[in-house]
Protein backbone atom coordinates (compact mmCIF):
# COMPACT_ATOMS: atom_id res chain seq x y z
CA UNK A 1 0.00 0.00 0.00
CA UNK A 2 1.19 3.32 -0.60
CA UNK A 3 0.08 6.57 1.00
CA UNK A 4 0.73 9.86 -0.39
CA UNK A 5 2.34 12.46 2.13
CA UNK A 6 1.09 16.22 1.27
CA UNK A 7 3.69 17.67 3.54
CA UNK A 8 6.43 16.56 5.81
CA UNK A 9 8.09 18.24 8.89
CA UNK A 10 11.53 18.07 9.51
CA UNK A 11 11.42 18.55 13.79
CA UNK A 12 14.41 16.86 14.72
CA UNK A 13 16.59 18.67 17.63
CA UNK A 14 13.17 20.83 18.67
CA UNK A 15 11.88 20.41 22.14
CA UNK A 16 8.32 20.23 23.38
CA UNK A 17 6.38 22.42 22.65
CA UNK A 18 7.55 23.58 19.61
CA UNK A 19 7.12 20.17 17.64
CA UNK A 20 3.38 20.63 18.40
CA UNK A 21 3.05 24.23 17.37
CA UNK A 22 5.03 23.94 14.16
CA UNK A 23 3.07 20.74 13.36
CA UNK A 24 -0.41 22.82 14.15
CA UNK A 25 1.05 25.34 11.79
CA UNK A 26 1.05 22.85 9.15
CA UNK A 27 -2.00 21.09 9.43
CA UNK A 28 -3.68 24.53 8.87
CA UNK A 29 -2.21 24.63 5.54
CA UNK A 30 -3.72 20.90 4.55
CA UNK A 31 -6.69 19.81 2.69
CA UNK A 32 -9.58 17.51 4.37
CA UNK A 33 -8.34 14.02 4.03
CA UNK A 34 -4.69 15.31 3.03
CA UNK A 35 -1.64 13.68 5.07
CA UNK A 36 1.30 15.08 6.99
CA UNK A 37 4.16 13.01 8.00
CA UNK A 38 6.87 14.70 11.13
CA UNK A 39 9.72 13.31 12.41
CA UNK A 40 10.95 14.62 15.94
CA UNK A 41 13.54 13.30 18.31
CA UNK A 42 11.99 14.88 21.76
CA UNK A 43 10.47 11.97 23.59
CA UNK A 44 7.78 13.97 24.64
CA UNK A 45 6.69 14.69 21.78
CA UNK A 46 5.03 10.84 21.14
CA UNK A 47 2.22 11.94 23.82
CA UNK A 48 1.98 15.32 22.84
CA UNK A 49 1.25 13.96 18.88
CA UNK A 50 -1.62 11.54 20.56
CA UNK A 51 -2.76 13.99 22.79
CA UNK A 52 -3.01 16.87 20.02
CA UNK A 53 -4.42 14.18 17.60
CA UNK A 54 -6.85 13.08 20.12
CA UNK A 55 -8.19 16.72 21.11
CA UNK A 56 -8.17 18.55 17.75
CA UNK A 57 -9.64 15.40 16.00
CA UNK A 58 -7.41 15.09 13.28
CA UNK A 59 -6.33 11.02 13.14
CA UNK A 60 -2.95 10.10 14.21
CA UNK A 61 -2.52 7.37 11.44
CA UNK A 62 0.99 6.19 11.99
CA UNK A 63 3.40 6.73 14.72
CA UNK A 64 6.56 4.64 15.00
CA UNK A 65 10.12 4.82 16.31
CA UNK A 66 13.80 4.29 14.72
CA UNK A 67 17.20 4.85 15.56
CA UNK A 68 15.55 7.64 18.21
CA UNK A 69 14.04 9.52 15.57
CA UNK A 70 10.16 9.36 16.41
CA UNK A 71 8.35 9.68 13.13
CA UNK A 72 4.48 10.67 13.02
CA UNK A 73 1.28 10.64 10.37
CA UNK A 74 -1.37 12.67 10.79
CA UNK A 75 -4.33 13.27 8.60
CA UNK A 76 -6.27 16.51 8.26
CA UNK A 77 -9.93 15.84 9.57
CA UNK A 78 -12.91 15.90 7.59
CA UNK A 79 -14.73 19.46 7.62
CA UNK B 1 48.74 45.14 26.28
CA UNK B 2 44.87 44.27 27.43
CA UNK B 3 42.68 42.47 25.69
CA UNK B 4 39.58 44.62 24.79
CA UNK B 5 36.56 42.66 26.16
CA UNK B 6 33.32 43.94 24.78
CA UNK B 7 29.85 42.92 26.42
CA UNK B 8 26.79 43.99 24.42
CA UNK B 9 23.55 44.03 26.99
CA UNK B 10 23.68 45.18 30.79
CA UNK B 11 20.76 42.48 31.44
CA UNK B 12 21.45 39.68 34.48
CA UNK B 13 23.87 37.87 32.13
CA UNK B 14 25.94 40.69 30.84
CA UNK B 15 26.69 42.66 34.40
CA UNK B 16 28.02 38.81 35.68
CA UNK B 17 30.56 38.58 33.28
CA UNK B 18 31.05 41.65 33.36
CA UNK B 19 32.42 42.18 36.88
CA UNK B 20 33.59 38.63 37.19
CA UNK B 21 36.08 39.01 34.01
CA UNK B 22 37.34 42.27 35.54
CA UNK B 23 37.80 40.38 38.94
CA UNK B 24 39.39 37.66 37.49
CA UNK B 25 41.23 38.71 34.74
CA UNK B 26 44.24 40.43 36.77
CA UNK B 27 44.47 43.39 34.43
CA UNK B 28 45.08 42.16 31.33
CA UNK B 29 41.39 42.91 30.05
CA UNK B 30 39.52 46.30 29.44
CA UNK B 31 35.74 45.56 29.96
CA UNK B 32 33.53 47.53 28.17
CA UNK B 33 29.22 46.92 28.33
CA UNK B 34 27.10 48.64 26.04
CA UNK B 35 23.59 49.04 27.25
CA UNK B 36 20.82 51.01 25.20
CA UNK B 37 19.51 52.83 28.49
CA UNK B 38 22.07 52.70 30.73
CA UNK B 39 18.89 51.18 33.47
CA UNK B 40 19.37 47.72 34.67
CA UNK B 41 15.60 45.91 35.04
CA UNK B 42 14.91 43.48 37.27
CA UNK B 43 12.22 41.36 34.62
CA UNK B 44 11.06 39.00 37.09
CA UNK B 45 9.17 41.79 38.99
CA UNK B 46 6.96 42.59 36.20
CA UNK B 47 4.47 39.93 37.14
CA UNK B 48 4.22 41.52 40.47
CA UNK B 49 3.77 45.00 38.78
CA UNK B 50 1.19 43.87 36.29
CA UNK B 51 -1.41 42.98 39.67
CA UNK B 52 0.19 45.97 41.59
CA UNK B 53 2.20 44.36 44.24
CA UNK B 54 5.25 46.06 43.66
CA UNK B 55 6.32 49.73 42.56
CA UNK B 56 8.31 50.25 38.68
CA UNK B 57 10.61 52.20 40.53
CA UNK B 58 11.47 49.21 42.62
CA UNK B 59 12.86 47.01 39.93
CA UNK B 60 15.24 49.44 37.87
CA UNK B 61 19.05 50.87 39.37
CA UNK B 62 21.41 52.51 37.36
CA UNK B 63 23.56 49.88 35.58
CA UNK B 64 26.65 51.86 36.70
CA UNK B 65 25.88 51.02 40.37
CA UNK B 66 26.15 47.37 39.92
CA UNK B 67 29.56 47.69 37.82
CA UNK B 68 32.62 47.39 39.27
CA UNK B 69 34.54 50.51 39.15
CA UNK B 70 37.20 48.81 36.23
CA UNK B 71 34.15 48.24 33.94
CA UNK B 72 33.15 50.50 31.28
CA UNK B 73 29.78 51.27 30.36
CA UNK B 74 28.39 52.82 27.12
CA UNK B 75 25.17 54.13 27.09
CA UNK B 76 24.35 53.59 23.01
CA UNK B 77 22.43 50.97 21.22
CA UNK B 78 25.13 48.47 19.48
CA UNK B 79 23.69 48.75 16.04
CA UNK B 80 26.06 46.20 13.57
CA UNK B 81 28.92 43.67 14.77
CA UNK B 82 31.72 43.36 12.02
CA UNK B 83 32.80 39.91 12.96
CA UNK B 84 36.16 40.14 10.35
CA UNK B 85 37.11 42.99 11.73
CA UNK B 86 36.25 42.52 14.98
CA UNK B 87 34.27 46.16 15.52
CA UNK B 88 30.78 46.82 16.98
CA UNK B 89 29.51 49.86 15.65
CA UNK B 90 26.90 51.87 17.73
CA UNK B 91 24.11 54.09 16.87
CA UNK B 92 25.95 57.01 17.61
CA UNK B 93 28.34 56.66 14.93
CA UNK B 94 31.13 55.43 17.42
CA UNK B 95 32.87 52.17 17.13
CA UNK B 96 34.74 50.01 19.69
CA UNK B 97 37.44 47.30 18.76
CA UNK B 98 37.08 44.03 20.92
CA UNK B 99 39.40 41.19 21.09
CA UNK B 100 36.34 38.89 22.49
CA UNK B 101 32.79 39.43 22.31
CA UNK B 102 29.79 38.50 24.29
CA UNK B 103 26.54 38.33 22.98
CA UNK B 104 24.14 39.28 26.08
CA UNK B 105 21.47 41.30 24.17
CA UNK B 106 18.15 39.69 25.30
CA UNK B 107 15.18 38.53 23.56
CA UNK B 108 12.46 41.71 22.64
CA UNK B 109 8.71 41.01 22.23
CA UNK B 110 7.19 41.34 19.12
CA UNK B 111 3.12 41.32 19.36
CA UNK B 112 2.62 42.82 16.21
CA UNK B 113 3.30 39.75 14.98
CA UNK B 114 0.04 38.46 15.90
CA UNK B 115 -2.80 39.81 13.79
CA UNK B 116 -4.91 41.84 15.57
CA UNK B 117 -3.17 41.74 18.82
CA UNK B 118 -1.63 45.50 18.61
CA UNK B 119 -3.91 46.13 22.21
CA UNK B 120 -3.77 43.24 23.58
CA UNK B 121 -1.99 43.31 27.24
CA UNK B 122 1.23 41.85 28.37
CA UNK B 123 3.53 41.49 31.57
CA UNK B 124 6.66 40.98 29.66
CA UNK B 125 7.78 44.57 29.05
CA UNK B 126 7.41 47.50 32.28
CA UNK B 127 5.17 49.43 29.95
CA UNK B 128 3.21 46.25 29.22
CA UNK B 129 2.71 45.27 33.20
CA UNK B 130 2.11 49.26 34.07
CA UNK B 131 -0.20 48.97 31.68
CA UNK B 132 -2.31 46.09 32.78
CA UNK B 133 -2.32 47.07 35.98
CA UNK B 134 -4.24 50.05 34.87
CA UNK B 135 -6.50 47.88 32.92
CA UNK B 136 -7.23 45.26 35.94
CA UNK B 137 -8.02 48.67 38.01
CA UNK B 138 -10.77 49.62 35.95
CA UNK B 139 -12.08 45.89 35.42
CA UNK B 140 -15.36 45.06 37.33
CA UNK B 141 -16.34 41.59 35.96
CA UNK B 142 -16.08 39.99 32.93
CA UNK B 143 -14.08 37.07 30.83
CA UNK B 144 -9.97 37.87 31.68
CA UNK B 145 -8.11 35.27 29.05
CA UNK B 146 -4.81 34.76 28.75
CA UNK B 147 -3.03 32.76 26.22
CA UNK B 148 0.55 31.98 24.79
CA UNK B 149 0.95 33.86 21.29
CA UNK B 150 4.84 32.59 20.50
CA UNK B 151 7.35 30.04 21.64
CA UNK B 152 9.97 30.38 23.05
CA UNK B 153 9.14 33.09 25.49
CA UNK B 154 10.66 34.72 28.82
CA UNK B 155 9.95 32.08 32.11
CA UNK B 156 7.83 29.17 30.46
CA UNK B 157 5.97 28.81 34.12
CA UNK B 158 4.63 33.04 33.94
CA UNK B 159 1.36 32.77 32.15
CA UNK B 160 0.72 29.92 35.29
CA UNK B 161 2.29 32.49 37.95
CA UNK B 162 0.22 35.33 36.45
CA UNK B 163 -3.33 33.25 36.74
CA UNK B 164 -2.97 32.71 40.45
CA UNK B 165 -1.58 36.60 41.40
CA UNK B 166 -4.53 37.44 39.42
CA UNK B 167 -6.91 35.54 41.12
CA UNK B 168 -5.33 36.43 44.49
CA UNK B 169 -5.98 40.50 42.76
CA UNK B 170 -9.83 39.75 41.86
CA UNK B 171 -10.25 38.24 45.22
CA UNK B 172 -9.18 41.03 47.49
CA UNK B 173 -11.22 43.76 45.30
CA UNK B 174 -14.42 41.38 45.75
CA UNK B 175 -14.56 40.91 42.09
CA UNK B 176 -13.59 37.02 41.62
CA UNK B 177 -17.39 35.80 41.43
CA UNK B 178 -17.98 38.29 38.86
CA UNK B 179 -15.03 37.09 36.62
CA UNK B 180 -14.34 34.11 34.76
CA UNK B 181 -10.28 33.35 34.40
CA UNK B 182 -9.44 31.16 31.43
CA UNK B 183 -5.65 30.44 30.54
CA UNK B 184 -5.13 28.70 27.19
CA UNK B 185 -2.13 26.73 26.80
CA UNK B 186 -0.08 25.28 23.69
CA UNK B 187 -0.02 22.17 25.20
CA UNK B 188 -2.78 19.60 27.03
CA UNK B 189 -1.33 21.03 30.50
CA UNK B 190 -0.85 24.05 32.15
CA UNK B 191 2.84 24.68 30.97
CA UNK B 192 5.71 22.89 29.24
CA UNK B 193 6.91 21.42 32.07
CA UNK B 194 4.96 18.05 32.81
CA UNK B 195 6.07 17.34 36.33
CA UNK B 196 4.89 20.69 37.63
CA UNK B 197 1.91 21.04 35.57
CA UNK B 198 0.61 17.98 37.40
CA UNK B 199 1.03 19.54 40.86
CA UNK B 200 -0.34 22.95 39.41
CA UNK B 201 -3.53 21.42 37.99
CA UNK B 202 -5.41 20.40 40.49
CA UNK B 203 -4.46 23.87 42.39
CA UNK B 204 -5.87 25.68 39.37
CA UNK B 205 -9.00 23.68 39.06
CA UNK B 206 -9.85 24.46 43.09
CA UNK B 207 -9.38 27.77 42.18
CA UNK B 208 -11.85 27.86 39.69
CA UNK B 209 -9.29 28.52 36.73
CA UNK B 210 -10.37 27.74 33.50
CA UNK B 211 -7.70 25.47 31.41
CA UNK B 212 -8.22 24.97 27.89
CA UNK B 213 -5.14 22.65 26.17
CA UNK B 214 -3.91 22.87 22.78
CA UNK B 215 -4.55 26.59 22.03
CA UNK B 216 -1.97 28.27 20.08
CA UNK B 217 -2.95 32.16 19.65
CA UNK B 218 -2.95 32.63 15.92
CA UNK B 219 -5.01 36.09 15.95
CA UNK B 220 -7.12 38.11 17.50
CA UNK B 221 -10.49 39.98 16.53
CA UNK B 222 -10.20 43.31 18.82
CA UNK B 223 -13.96 44.47 17.59
CA UNK B 224 -15.57 40.67 18.28
CA UNK B 225 -13.44 40.85 21.42
CA UNK B 226 -12.13 36.74 20.30
CA UNK B 227 -8.68 35.12 19.97
CA UNK B 228 -8.52 31.83 17.36
CA UNK B 229 -6.10 29.17 17.74
CA UNK B 230 -3.86 27.74 14.90
CA UNK B 231 -6.03 24.83 16.03
CA UNK B 232 -9.32 26.58 15.08
CA UNK B 233 -10.82 27.35 18.40
CA UNK B 234 -12.58 30.66 19.25
CA UNK B 235 -12.80 31.95 22.89
CA UNK B 236 -14.25 35.65 23.62
CA UNK B 237 -12.32 37.64 26.01
CA UNK B 238 -13.38 40.70 27.49
CA UNK B 239 -9.76 41.41 29.13
CA UNK B 240 -7.03 39.99 27.00
CA UNK B 241 -3.56 39.37 28.04
CA UNK B 242 -1.11 37.46 25.78
CA UNK B 243 2.23 36.45 26.16
CA UNK B 244 4.00 37.96 22.90
CA UNK B 245 5.68 36.51 20.38
CA UNK B 246 9.89 36.60 21.52
CA UNK B 247 12.95 36.93 19.20
CA UNK B 248 16.16 38.23 19.36
CA UNK B 249 17.56 41.46 19.23
CA UNK B 250 17.50 43.56 16.22
CA UNK B 251 21.55 43.92 15.87
CA UNK B 252 21.63 40.00 16.03
CA UNK B 253 19.68 39.73 13.02
CA UNK B 254 21.22 42.89 11.50
CA UNK B 255 24.60 41.44 11.84
CA UNK B 256 23.67 37.94 11.25
CA UNK B 257 24.83 36.15 13.98
CA UNK B 258 21.57 34.08 14.69
CA UNK B 259 19.15 32.40 13.31
CA UNK B 260 15.90 33.66 11.28
CA UNK B 261 14.53 34.17 14.93
CA UNK B 262 17.83 36.22 15.94
CA UNK B 263 18.83 33.42 18.42
CA UNK B 264 22.30 32.72 18.50
CA UNK B 265 24.29 29.35 18.01
CA UNK B 266 26.42 28.33 20.71
CA UNK B 267 27.26 25.02 21.96
CA UNK B 268 25.33 24.24 24.91
CA UNK B 269 28.24 23.65 27.40
CA UNK B 270 30.58 26.44 26.46
CA UNK B 271 28.15 28.81 25.22
CA UNK B 272 30.36 29.62 22.48
CA UNK B 273 29.41 30.67 19.05
CA UNK B 274 29.35 27.76 16.69
CA UNK B 275 31.04 29.26 13.71
CA UNK B 276 32.44 32.44 15.31
CA UNK B 277 36.07 32.69 16.92
CA UNK B 278 36.27 34.75 19.82
CA UNK B 279 32.50 35.18 20.64
CA UNK B 280 30.03 33.88 23.13
CA UNK B 281 26.49 34.28 23.95
CA UNK B 282 24.58 33.42 26.89
CA UNK B 283 20.56 33.94 28.57
CA UNK B 284 17.62 34.63 26.57
CA UNK B 285 20.04 35.60 23.37
CA UNK B 286 21.29 32.22 22.35
CA UNK B 287 19.17 29.08 20.99
CA UNK B 288 20.00 26.52 23.50
CA UNK B 289 16.43 24.43 23.61
CA UNK B 290 16.34 25.38 27.78
CA UNK B 291 14.14 28.76 29.81
CA UNK B 292 14.91 31.77 28.59
CA UNK B 293 15.13 33.40 32.36
CA UNK B 294 17.12 35.44 34.16
CA UNK B 295 18.12 32.00 36.48
CA UNK B 296 19.61 30.30 33.31
CA UNK B 297 21.91 33.37 32.35
CA UNK B 298 23.09 33.76 36.00
CA UNK B 299 24.02 30.29 35.73
CA UNK B 300 25.54 30.38 32.26
CA UNK B 301 27.54 33.18 33.15
CA UNK B 302 29.88 31.81 35.08
CA UNK B 303 30.79 30.12 32.43
CA UNK B 304 31.04 32.46 29.80
CA UNK B 305 33.26 34.26 32.44
CA UNK B 306 35.99 31.40 32.65
CA UNK B 307 36.02 30.75 28.84
CA UNK B 308 36.11 34.78 28.09
CA UNK B 309 39.18 34.69 30.85
CA UNK B 310 40.93 31.67 29.51
CA UNK B 311 41.09 33.51 26.02
CA UNK B 312 42.44 36.74 27.35
CA UNK B 313 44.99 35.07 29.22
CA UNK B 314 46.20 32.69 26.49
CA UNK B 315 45.33 29.72 28.35
CA UNK B 316 43.39 26.25 27.83
CA UNK B 317 39.59 26.58 28.49
CA UNK B 318 38.47 25.90 31.43
CA UNK B 319 37.25 22.36 32.24
CA UNK B 320 33.61 23.84 33.91
CA UNK B 321 30.91 23.29 31.69
CA UNK B 322 27.44 24.92 31.83
CA UNK B 323 25.02 21.92 32.60
CA UNK B 324 22.00 23.49 31.77
CA UNK B 325 21.02 24.43 35.46
CA UNK B 326 17.46 26.02 35.88
CA UNK B 327 16.17 26.92 39.15
CA UNK B 328 13.44 28.89 39.45
CA UNK B 329 10.30 30.34 41.75
CA UNK B 330 6.78 29.90 40.56
CA UNK B 331 3.76 31.48 42.79
CA UNK B 332 0.57 29.72 42.79
CA UNK B 333 -1.07 32.18 44.83
CA UNK B 334 -2.54 32.48 48.56
CA UNK B 335 0.98 32.86 49.94
CA UNK B 336 2.50 29.83 48.46
CA UNK B 337 4.68 29.27 46.03
CA UNK B 338 6.97 26.04 44.27
CA UNK B 339 10.28 25.70 42.55
CA UNK B 340 11.35 24.09 39.61
CA UNK B 341 15.22 22.48 39.24
CA UNK B 342 16.48 20.75 36.56
CA UNK B 343 19.76 20.39 34.25
CA UNK B 344 20.43 18.50 30.90
CA UNK B 345 20.73 15.27 32.47
CA UNK B 346 17.83 15.34 35.32
CA UNK B 347 14.20 16.11 34.96
CA UNK B 348 12.41 18.76 36.60
CA UNK B 349 11.21 18.55 40.11
CA UNK B 350 8.80 20.38 42.14
CA UNK B 351 8.22 20.04 45.23
CA UNK B 352 4.52 20.77 47.12
CA UNK B 353 3.62 24.49 47.16
CA UNK B 354 4.47 26.15 50.57
CA UNK B 355 4.90 29.18 52.53
CA UNK B 356 8.31 29.29 52.47
CA UNK B 357 8.97 28.96 48.78
CA UNK B 358 6.78 32.09 48.50
CA UNK B 359 8.80 33.74 51.24
CA UNK B 360 12.69 32.87 49.31
CA UNK B 361 11.20 33.95 46.13
CA UNK B 362 10.16 37.37 47.53
CA UNK B 363 13.44 37.51 49.45
CA UNK B 364 15.67 37.02 46.47
CA UNK B 365 14.12 39.85 44.72
CA UNK B 366 14.66 42.36 47.44
CA UNK B 367 18.72 40.55 47.83
CA UNK B 368 19.12 40.23 44.32
CA UNK B 369 20.68 43.68 43.71
CA UNK B 370 23.14 43.44 45.94
CA UNK B 371 24.35 39.33 45.23
CA UNK B 372 23.84 38.21 41.89
CA UNK B 373 24.85 41.32 39.22
CA UNK B 374 28.38 41.30 41.45
CA UNK B 375 28.90 37.96 40.69
CA UNK B 376 28.65 36.72 44.43
CA UNK B 377 26.09 33.90 44.13
CA UNK B 378 27.54 30.93 42.37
Amino acid sequence: MSITIAKSLDLKGLSCPLPIIKTAKAMKELAPGELLEAFATDPGAVPDFKAWAQTTGNPLVESGESGGVFHFVLRKKEI
Amino acid sequence: MAAEVVILGGGVGGTIVANLVAKKSSGRANVTVVDATGIHVYQPGFLYVAVGKEQPSALQRSETSLLRDDVSLVVDRAARVDTSARIVQLDSGRTLSYDQLLLATGSRTVMDEVPGAKDAHDFYTMEGAIRLFEALKGFDGGTIVIGVAGIPYKCPPAPVEFVFLLDDYLRGRGIREKTQIKLLSPLNRAFTIEATSKLVQPILAERGIELTGFFNVESVDPIAKTVTSLEGETVEYDLLVLVPPHRGQQVIEDSGLGDERGWVPVDKNTLRHTKLDRTWAIGDTTNIPISKSGSVAHYEASVAAAEIVAAVKGEAAPAHVYDGKVMCFLETGQGQATTIRFDYDHPPVSPAPARRWHWAKALFNKTYWHTVPQGRLP
